[in-house]
């Protein structure tokens, strides 16, 4: 117990290689981190003292919302389940958009680095703009309603599972892959037997993980005339029936909270 | 049905160079195979074992020379006939390469994809399999003793059970050649045997040539017809089992590997450990 460990235990430290210094850097970068978040505190107008001082007024504010009324309840009721259906076939429209778009557009299955590059733009733009301006695009086309909001979020929302494929496509093991196109498997073959087992748990993961979120989307889109809870959300907010907004907001908050309930049930069944 | 006996593969003067290699990893390969042989490539690490077989499966081109499978000249080989050649050339991996979340049946199934036309093509797509082609897939895990695991998910088998069901594939594949990299180093003894025999047994009973690149001098002196031994890119044996004598082994391993009295599993276990 003794002299075998004290052996190597005890008795001269021996010469250690040197260790690179990062002290300067970690001290830069420290500082460099300061002076973003200060800059952008001051764009901002980042105030602590003035909320601590003046969040009094928020109460005035929320003293409307504490008595919903119920009186328009089926109406509200009846948007949310358009809502619902919105996010349901935007959902669907984004998997159409994705599925080929997350397939030219990574790396290791595009056909070409120059199908690869424009696939990759076109998720870019997809995902940089905004459902809503997409909402107020697709309106001038269909027209103010649920079939516009459906559009501009499938649209949108397939820009964004489309990165998401694709780089879970990247990811895979390529041996896997290897031993499918070694059987001389064509390349739609290579993609159903040895991508697809790989990416679909993950990507139907992504895929409820939008869901989701595009119910939140879809109950504020109709404000721009996409359709659904939205527009009365807007609607009693800007023309201060507190009370109604309340009873609008209670009930998207249990539209998303079902959702969440459900989406978390699918996923444990699913994957 | 061995009537016909013109070479299977034929390597000419075949050498791969890399790119910013002084040496090269092959260098002036001549050799021929003939249909049905089971040729056991040995050789140290980084003698050319892998570089050679991924040139035999066109992973690579060979900077000089000519590989000939059945008189095709492998350099030429492009899209769909590249695929053709892909099909008659039945592959095994160290890692097995099996789609791991898929049922054992579809990785043997996958075999059939270079054999399906029309139809049964694009069903496929669909993991859709007609009668026949299920039961070839049957049948072939039958041959291996791998029935019973049928539905399993293939990645709760072991390894050796996993290089079993590659062997499946194979038989479903129905290739003229089958090309295996290091096809038991990742298996311990008594599995690396076993597949050893299932792929000996499997391949006199079709008739398909086996060329293996073996780390272990053992298993290629038990299983092989004929035996390379490569050395820093060199062929500097080519010959039987019992050819291989000490000084053969000296000559390719610049060391004494076989060492009498020590049991084979112990000097096994070496060289899965190193």
């Amino acid at each position: 117990m003794s002299s075998g460990f004290a052996s190597i235990h005890a008795g001269p430290v021996p010469a250690v290689p040197p260790r690179a210094s990062v002290t300067g850097r970690t001290m830069l970068a420290t500082v460099a981190l300061a002076v973003v978040f200060g800059l952008a505190a001051r764009v901002v107008e980042l105030r602590p003292l003035e909320l601590v001082r003046d969040v009094g007024n928020v109460g005035v504010f929320l003293k409307g919302y504490l008595h919903p009324s119920f009186g328009n309840i089926g109406e509200y009721a009846w948007q949310c389940v358009v809502t619902l259906c919105i996010a349901l076939w935007g959902t669907v429209l984004a998997l159409l958009v994705s599925v080929p778009l997350g397939l030219l557009g990574a790396r290791n299955l595009s056909p070409h680095p120059v199908v690869y590059f424009a696939a990759r733009r076109v998720m870019d733009v997809l995902r940089a703009v905004n459902e809503f301006v997409f909402a107020l695009m697709f309106v001038t086309a269909v027209g103010l309603g649920p079939f516009a909001g459906m559009l501009a979020l499938g649209i949108h929302t397939g820009g964004i599972l489309g990165k998401l494929l694709s780089e879970t496509i990247e990811a895979v093991d390529p041996g896997q892959v290897e031993g499918v196109a070694a059987v001389g498997a064509g390349r739609l073959q290579v993609i159903a037997f040895g991508v697809a087992p790989q990416v679909l748990p993950n990507f139907l993961s992504y895929v409820l993980l939008r869901f989701e979120s595009d119910i939140r989307s879809a109950s504020v889109i109709g404000m721009v005339g996409g359709g659904g809870i939205g527009f009365y959300l807007w609607d009693t907010i800007r023309s201060f029936k507190d009370g109604e907004a309340a009873t609008v907001i209670l009930l998207i908050v249990v539209l998303v909270m079902c959702i969440d309930v459900v989406s978390a049930r699918v996923r444990r069944a699913a994957i | 049905m061995v009537a016909d006996r013109s070479p299977v593969v034929t390597l000419d003067g075949v050498a791969k160079i890399f790119p910013g290699k002084a040496a090269p990893a092959l260098d002036d390969l001549s050799a021929t195979i003939e249909p049905g042989q089971f040729v056991a490539v040995i050789g140290k690490s980084g003698a050319g074992k892998t570089t050679l077989l991924r040139c035999l499966s066109r992973a690579m081109f060979v900077t000089r020379g000519v590989i000939r499978f059945d008189q095709t000249d492998l350099a030429g080989l492009r899209g769909a006939a590249l695929r053709a050649h892909r099909t008659r050339v039945g592959m095994i991996y160290q890692q097995f390469n099996l789609v791991r979340r898929l049922p054992v049946v579809d990785n043997v199934l996958i075999g059939r994809l270079g054999r399906l036309s029309g139809w049964a093509r694009w069903a496929a797509l669909a993991r859709h399999f007609d009668h026949e082609q299920r039961g070839i897939a049957f049948r072939c895990l039958d041959h291996v003793g791998m029935l019973d695991r049928v539905w399993q998910r293939t990645d709760t088998l072991s390894g050796g059970e996993q290089q079993r069901v590659a062997i499946a594939k194979i038989l479903a594949q129905e290739p003229t050649v089958v090309l295996a990299d290091e096809p038991v180093a990742s298996l311990d003894l008594s599995n690396g045997r076993l597949v050893m025999q299932t792929l000996r047994r499997v391949a006199s009973a079709v008739g398909i040539t086996v060329i293996a690149t073996l780390h272990h001098v053992e298993l290629a002196r038990s299983y092989a017809d004929r035996i390379f031994g490569l050395k820093a890119g060199r062929l500097v044996f080519d010959g039987t089992p019992s050819q291989l004598t000490d000084a053969a082994l000296f000559e390719i391993f610049g060391e004494f590997v076989t060492e009498p009295g020590r049991p084979e599993g112990e000097r096994l276990g070496e060289l899965a450990r190193s």
